[in-house]
């Protein structure tokens, strides 16, 4: 069997267990990140508090960077193994293609999180090393984090690829969620709708959440007082 | 797709044209569109396939291989994708018991061989899925010490675990879930397989070997990976469903962590 290296002598069932545990990771992750950032709607001195508190967390904020760091780069090495040998034992599949239950989300698992890895990237140089735009980047700077997503979140065009990201996010939690319980054996068929239903339900809160800022911002509501200069 | 016992009645006909997969070993294939003028509704759809070979046959013409053996739907040889659908439109059936009243006059039906890279295709539609074979050799069987049978009331099987045990038993090896499977997985079949064995008292003792050795003849053979979308619940003619696959994954992973932790039954090496 054909592996990448490093996943090399582990077997499917042992590599999917990797991708359910990692994901685990990042479903807790992206929840985290998603209250957090809800501190947007509470104005400028509670958002950039809780940024301040962040920061002060210092060494463990770095473990937590590490361990996403590494949940990240386990979960898309071995997802990468596995669709490349998935696509190689399908050997091409009939002529005549049929599907009767395989989800939308699940047979997009593989493209969603190509999207969703070209959104980390930009999302880390816009607002975290803030290589984008000099404006964002005073802003953060000088701490004011409130400010910085306004000004991050002032071009259509960026907040349109962050909804875009956040859909297809909500997309890839929507199999995600549910397949790690199966993938674990923590799943029969008792419990498969509503843990689907479960899934689907956490990737709707997780994209509205995270949606809401940058619509916000754009539509302007609610009104948030003038960016300090 | 027309439902089943659709009316026609015994004397009715179809008039097909069939695009049928044509393929020598190692070589590469193509589709052969044939017409059948008269096929009786009331005929299987091997049937129908032996009226075409016999219509091949007087033309001079080769007819196509195609595996089959009881036609009663309980041996698992019969191995076609109809319409891109392994054993055809209809759930819960196999090939051998899809009867051509579920199709309708002047239809075109493209008939494929199980499209996997674990199946090669031997001639047209027949494909060597001896990798199957490969997987219960590496766990399927229980050992026992032979001699005169056991009196059978010495080892108590609770009614809940027989009947899930049967269920997964009725697994008859066909290879429709790895077929439908997008991934080309056999994570159905072998579900199947360890959760009928570990869950009875006599596949108990080997469970945690059976469930490593399985996976791994799996993975050997060429299979591709689960990614749970469900195709092969929907297509298997048993009713076979993912409950098995959560199964083996749960008895895997724990045999793997179970091996672990084992003890090796002696110190640790250099120590007191």
């Amino acid at each position: 069997m054909p592996c990448a290296p490093l996943t090399r002598g582990l077997s499917s069932v042992a590599r999917k267990a990797l991708m359910a545990l990692t994901g685990l990771v990042l479903v807790g992750f992206v929840l985290g990140h998603m209250s957090g950032n809800l501190l947007f709607f509470r104005g400028p001195e509670a958002l950039d508090a809780y940024a301040k508190w962040l920061h002060d967390l210092g060494p463990l904020l770095w473990a937590a960077r590490v361990t996403l760091l590494v949940a990240v780069a386990i979960h898309i090495w071995v997802g990468i193994s596995l669709a490349a040998e998935n696509r190689a034992a399908r050997a091409g599949g009939p002529e005549v293609a049929a599907t009767r239950r395989a989800s939308l989300a699940s047979r997009a698992m593989p493209h969603t999180g190509v999207v969703i890895l070209g959104f980390i990237a930009f999302h880390l140089l816009h607002f975290t090393f803030r290589a984008v735009n000099p404006e964002v980047a005073a802003a953060g700077d000088a701490g004011r984090v409130h400010d910085m997503i306004r000004l991050g979140f002032a071009d259509p065009l960026v907040s349109a690829f962050y909804i875009v990201a956040m859909a297809l996010l909500c997309l890839h939690l929507s199999h995600g969620v549910s397949s790690m319980f199966q993938t674990l054996g923590l799943r029969n068929e008792r419990w498969r709708g509503p843990l689907d239903l479960a899934a689907a339900a956490y990737g709707w809160v997780i994209f509205l959440g995270f949606a809401s800022i940058p619509l916000a911002v754009l539509v302007g509501i609610p009104p948030f007082p003038a960016l300090a200069k | 797709m027309v439902k089943e016992n659709a009316p026609g009645g015994h004397d009715a006909t179809l008039r097909l044209t069939l695009r049928v997969w044509r393929q020598r070993r190692g070589q590469p294939g193509a589709f052969e569109e044939h017409t059948l003028a008269a096929v009786p509704t009331s005929a299987s759809f091997l049937e129908m396939m032996d009226l075409l070979n016999e219509q091949l046959v007087r033309a001079g013409k080769e007819p196509f291989a195609f595996d089959h053996d009881c036609r009663e739907g309980i041996c698992g040889m019969c191995s076609m994708t109809i319409n891109g659908m392994p054993h055809g439109p209809l759930p819960g059936v196999t090939t051998c018991q899809l009867h051509m009243r579920n199709f309708r006059d002047g239809e075109t039906i493209t008939v494929e061989p199980w499209r996997a890279r674990a199946f090669p295709v031997l001639r047209d539609l027949a494909v060597d899925r001896s990798g199957f074979d490969k997987v219960i050799q590496a766990g399927g069987f229980i050992s026992v010490r032979t001699g005169s049978a056991p009196e059978a009331n010495t080892l108590p099987v609770p009614k809940p675990v027989a009947d899930a045990a049967m269920d997964a038993a009725e697994c008859i090896g066909c290879g429709a879930c790895v077929a439908s499977c997008k991934n080309g997985s056999a994570m159905l079949f072998v579900g199947a397989k360890v959760t009928h064995l570990n869950l009875l008292p006599q596949g108990a003792p080997e469970a945690d070997r059976r469930a490593v050795a399985m996976v791994r003849a799996m993975d050997d053979a060429g299979f591709g990976n689960c990614t749970n979308y469900g195709e092969c619940q929907a297509h298997c003619p048993k009713g076979i469903t993912l409950d098995v696959i959560a199964r083996l994954n749960r008895d895997y992973l724990g045999a793997r962590l179970r091996g672990f932790f084992a003890s090796t039954g002696k110190p640790r090496r250099g120590g007191d």
